[in-house]
């Protein structure tokens, strides 16, 4: 005789939601502003590989304002930011600006190149890991960016998709403009600066 | 067997089918013994509008089911045993997503 399940319809619940428990904490803003100079603190060193396997250190770019970019492939609102990305490397690279992406994917440059070779990216980007990533408090949702200002330090940090002019501003603050009361267009989610 | 998930408000995970190569799938998976798995069946996923999409995105919101055909190997041995399963998801919001993760399914059976 054949054996046979005992049963022939059994329902196992399981929640999703319990997974995604971490968010919890999380508090929504409509913009993140910049730190004041006196509050901010070192943005933590790294040394990572870039697409052309170049190693480079955060701590290369002193000097500059770095916008460090945390996302992946997966991620759909990390993608709607990197054509923005794209324009400010463009648009301030000469003033002394950079962006740094670091893709979280877990299957690395397999499909991060071809990625950003498809998004024509102009800025530097690396693949990350999770010591690197715990550096910047876990790194647990995408898209998550630092705004670095010129002598190294955190001056802000965006959780979530924010909007083109938030960042903009931001950086031409950085450089000294005054800050720009402009329309915040998408509501970010902030976790607070380090 | 049916298996129930459930994914809180504001949340949606990718289908099984996504409607992007980048974007990765909810999968169920089982342990080879003691069952065989005949097959998995996924609902359809939904498509729907987000704000970081141009094209709508094959996901799943709320409460699905996901169910699977299992078959007792003829030589399987008779008594109460567990079939262990991992279902692989990767969840967002309309604003931000977080990396891929597994839950793992325990479910208790009986071979008679």
């Amino acid at each position: 005789m054949k054996n046979r399940l005992a049963g022939a319809v059994l329902v196992a619940g399981i929640s999703l939601a319990a997974g995604l428990g971490s968010c919890a904490n999380m508090r929504s803003v409509s913009a993140a502003a910049l730190k004041p100079a006196k509050d901010r603190k070192a943005a933590p060193d790294f040394t990572l590989k870039d697409a052309l396997g170049r190693t480079f250190k955060l701590s290369e770019y002193k000097g500059k304002v770095v916008l460090l970019n945390f996302w992946a492939t997966w991620c759909g609102p990390c993608k709607i930011e990197i054509p923005w990305f794209i324009e400010f490397e463009q648009k301030y690279k000469d003033k002394g600006f950079a962006v740094l992406g670091v893709s979280m994917d877990e299957e690395g440059w397999e499909v991060v190149r071809p990625y950003i070779e498809k998004s024509k990216v102009n800025y530097r980007i690396a693949i990350g890991n999770d010591e690197m990533a715990q550096l910047y408090g876990g790194v647990d949702s995408l898209p998550t960016s630092f705004l670095v200002d010129k002598e190294g330090r955190v001056a802000s940090v965006h959780v979530g998709l924010v909007s083109k002019s938030d960042y903009e501003n931001e950086i031409n603050e950085l450089f000294g403009a005054k800050k720009s009361h402009a329309g915040t267009v998408i509501p970010a989610v902030v976790l607070g600066a380090n | 067997m049916r298996l129930h998930l459930r994914l809180g408000p504001g949340y949606h995970v990718n289908s099984n089918t996504p409607s992007d190569e980048y974007l990765i799938p909810l999968r169920l998976t089982w342990e080879a013994a003691p069952l065989e798995v005949v097959s998995v069946e996924y609902p359809k996923g939904h498509l729907e509008r987000y704000a970081f999409s141009e094209k709508p995105l094959s996901v799943y919101t709320g409460d699905f089911d996901v169910q699977t055909q299992f078959k007792a190997p003829e030589k399987a041995a008779k008594g109460t045993r567990r079939i262990v399963g991992k279902v692989r998801y990767q969840a967002c919001t309309e604003t931000m997503c977080f990396p891929p993760r597994s839950l793992s399914v325990e479910v208790p059976i009986e071979i008679r």
